[in-house]
């Protein structure tokens, strides 16, 4: 089980901030096409991955990074501090 | 080093008087406040979302990187989450050094660096409705100078 979590639109396009997702998926890459298979709004949340970044364990990763011993995983748009 | 999140309102010349004060050995402070834009009337609220931990890890890392970089006394990093009106300070930080120069440079390189790795995503919300504000090509190449 690893906590997945969603920010800004991702997470409103979802619908949820977290959820617990059940996966044996062995890269991020490999999750997104796992949740976008789930329903529609994954789909959509997931249609483009450029407009994406992803955090595992609350650092920044890539898409191909390995999910191994990994507990948190967000997706988000790029940030937009300052 | 100090960093801070926090929902709650600052003020800026307080905690640069309180910087000031705490720091050793400086010859030069700079600050810098980022305050809301209404963009003429465009924007009523700014609506600021963060990744709780996530957002103190990334901004602690960077500061570090300025430390590493620029002899820096102190360095202080606040940046404020949820709604805020136009006019109110969203983000400050300030930078401590021997000599000017590396003061305003870590402060710049601060800046750029919590713009796009610092886990913040902003929401104007105007007359029109609301909307994500959309990252700019120029705050990514504005790393490339470091």
């Amino acid at each position: 089980m690893i906590d997945v979590l969603y920010f800004a639109w991702v997470r409103e396009r979802i619908g949820l901030p977290r959820e617990k997702v059940e996966t044996r998926a062995p890269t991020v890459a490999a999750l997104v096409e796992e949740l976008k298979a789930r329903e529609e709004r994954y789909a959509l949340a997931f249609a483009d991955l450029s407009a994406l970044r992803v955090a595992l364990d609350q650092e920044l990763a890539s898409f191909d990074a390995p999910l191994a011993g990994v507990r948190e995983v967000a997706f988000f748009p790029p940030m937009t501090g300052g | 080093m100090r960093v801070a999140v926090q929902s709650a309102p600052f003020d800026p010349g307080a905690e640069a008087t309180a910087f000031a004060a705490s720091v050793q050995g400086a010859g030069a402070i700079v600050t810098f406040t980022g305050l809301v834009r209404d963009d003429g009337g465009r924007i009523a609220a700014m609506e600021i979302e963060h990744y709780p931990g996530m957002t103190e890890r990334a901004i602690a890392a960077i500061a570090e990187k300025a430390a590493g970089r620029w002899p820096l006394s102190d360095v202080l990093v606040i940046h404020r989450h949820g709604r805020l009106v136009p006019g109110e300070p969203i983000m400050m930080v300030a930078t401590a050094a021997p000599h000017r120069g590396d003061a305003f440079a870590a402060a710049e390189f601060l800046m750029d660096w919590l713009k796009s790795r610092a886990p913040f995503w902003k929401k104007e919300i105007g007359p029109g409705g609301a909307e994500w504000v959309a990252a700019k090509d120029a705050d990514e190449d504005a790393l490339d100078r470091w």
